[in-house]
């Protein structure tokens, strides 16, 4: 009983801090844009502009729920809803730190540890896309319909791009579970053995989330905004929501799969944990503020004749280390 | 009792979406459903404690599969038609085959003697499954992998004809 009620605790909690977080990176996104851009970015609600992310969010609660004529209706609900669930899903399997002692309880900071963990993210990750599909075709607009298909051929390509970079990690720490990766790093973090498959999950990420220099489905000059055209309201900020959230998971996953997880000397844990999540974060928007979009043809040559060979050279050398060394 | 709950619940989840794939006159819907049939297997399989074939299930099927489905709908003119019918004039013929094989199948099922005995689970099943396939079924594993590389050049000739 006890045991479901601390789960039940930290999935509330575990919430929580996942939506104040995502509400305040807009702000921290939009006050760092405006720093690279030497202008000021937001800064007159409440002090530094920190309630500007609750007015945002009361706005959009407020805003008039309308539909657009023809759409189809159960789907065009159900769409933000799937990308908001799927990319708060991911956390149950994600290790925050090591177990601790909370008042006379052994608590494991992490909700489950799943042994196929890494492949419950791709998993849910791949059902995502379907929230980007769907949302484009239910709105009965072209442009919405022309986002969402270039949004998940972009999704598609680099998912396995992604898939082969983790496998490589996989290899080298025996185990699909994110909690043993985590512990196979202790003496040696996995970017010093797989800075390859680094690279590979860097850029694979940034596409996966579909943010600069690759966010090709929401281009505004030509698309207007892709496939959450047609939404406004808190539907839109369900959009909105799930592509701050997968931004924190795959800063949360580069630094599981590469950066050691919770390791990290002298302060605890879960500090190592938030602030190398929170360096990744920045590095996705310092990536937005330097670099042009590419092209769709660029950025399909990239993925198919670029990442995914490499990722299969890097898989069949990390195969052939991991088997040497086993003999 | 719960697992017997369990079951039920996932083979209603399973089996209404189905209806749906093959009843529904909008093709996108049709489509759409088969997730949650795939999801609902996912669940029977989690239940059989097999989470690695659970993953790939979900990463396969559901992510994957339909995807590329609702992609060539999409692309198709006019294939997102509201109205497009499921039935032709051999329905009388598909019902025959269908009460068969329902027929056949119960036989099966109620002759065979099912050993009702658990097995042992190996503790990691991804390294049972890995080493079944590199051992006992290699040749299958083998001869799978030819037939996805044929479908890959098959595709790769294809696109190439058309320029």
């Amino acid at each position: 009983m006890i045991e479901i009620a601390i789960v039940a605790v930290k999935s509330a909690l575990l919430l929580f801090i996942l939506l104040t977080a995502c509400a305040y990176m807009t702000l921290l996104e939009r006050r760092l844009l405006g720093k690279f851009q030497v202008r000021y970015g937001p800064n007159r609600v409440g002090p530094f502009g920190l309630l500007q992310p609750l007015a945002d969010g009361l706005k959009l609660v407020f805003k008039e729920s309308f539909m657009p004529a023809h759409v189809d209706v159960i789907v065009y609900w159900l769409a933000p809803a799937i990308s908001m669930v799927t990319a708060l899903f991911v956390y149950a399997v994600i290790p925050f730190g090591p177990e601790v002692m909370l008042f006379g309880q052994r608590v494991p900071l992490r909700l489950a540890d799943v042994n196929v963990g890494i492949l419950l993210v791709l998993a849910t990750s791949s059902v995502g896309v379907y929230g980007i599909i769907l949302g484009g075709w239910s709105s009965n607009n072209k442009y919405s319909l022309l986002g969402s298909l270039r949004s998940s051929a972009q999704l598609i390509s680099y998912e396995l791009a992604l898939g082969l970079a983790v496998i490589s990690v996989v290899l080298t720490a025996g185990s699909l579970s994110l909690v043993s990766i985590v512990e196979a790093q202790r003496r040696v973090w996995f970017v010093a053995l797989q800075p390859l498959g680094f690279l590979i999950f860097l850029i694979a990420a940034v596409a996966e989330t579909n943010r600069a220099p690759f966010d090709l489905p929401e281009a505004e000059q030509e698309l207007i905004a892709g496939y959450q055209t047609e939404y406004g309201g808190f539907k839109f900020a369900m959009f909105y929501i799930g592509e701050y959230v997968a931004i924190v998971t795959m800063s949360a996953l580069l630094t599981t799969l590469f950066w050691g997880g919770w390791w990290g000397p002298v302060l605890p844990g879960p500090v190592w944990f938030v602030l190398k999540t929170l360096a990744f974060v920045f590095v996705f928007i310092w990536l937005r503020a330097t670099l042009p979009r590419v092209r769709h043809d660029q950025l399909m040559a990239l993925g198919w004749k670029v990442l995914i060979p490499l990722g299969l050279l890097n898989l069949v050398v990390t195969a052939v280390i991991v088997v040497l060394r086993g003999t | 009792m719960g697992e017997l709950a369990a079951f039920m619940i996932l083979s209603l989840v399973t089996l209404i979406p189905a209806v749906v794939v093959v009843t529904s006159s909008n093709i996108v819907r049709a489509a759409l459903s088969l997730v949650p049939t795939f999801l609902g297997v996912t669940g029977l399989y989690v239940m059989l404690q097999a989470e690695f074939v659970a993953g790939i299930q979900v990463l396969i099927y559901a992510g994957a599969i339909t995807v590329l489905i609702l992609f060539v709908i999409m692309l198709t003119e006019g294939g997102t038609g509201v109205r497009t019918r499921q039935l032709n004039d051999q329905v009388p013929l598909g019902a025959m085959a269908a009460v068969w094989l329902a027929f056949v199948l119960i036989v099966i099922f109620t002759r065979t003697g099912w050993p009702t005995a658990a097995g042992v689970l190996p503790a990691y099943n991804v390294v049972a499954v890995g080493n079944a396939f590199l051992s006992d079924y290699v040749l299958i594993f083998e001869v799978t992998s030819v037939v996805l590389l044929v479908s890959l050049v098959g595709a790769i000739v294809i696109a190439r004809r058309e320029d």
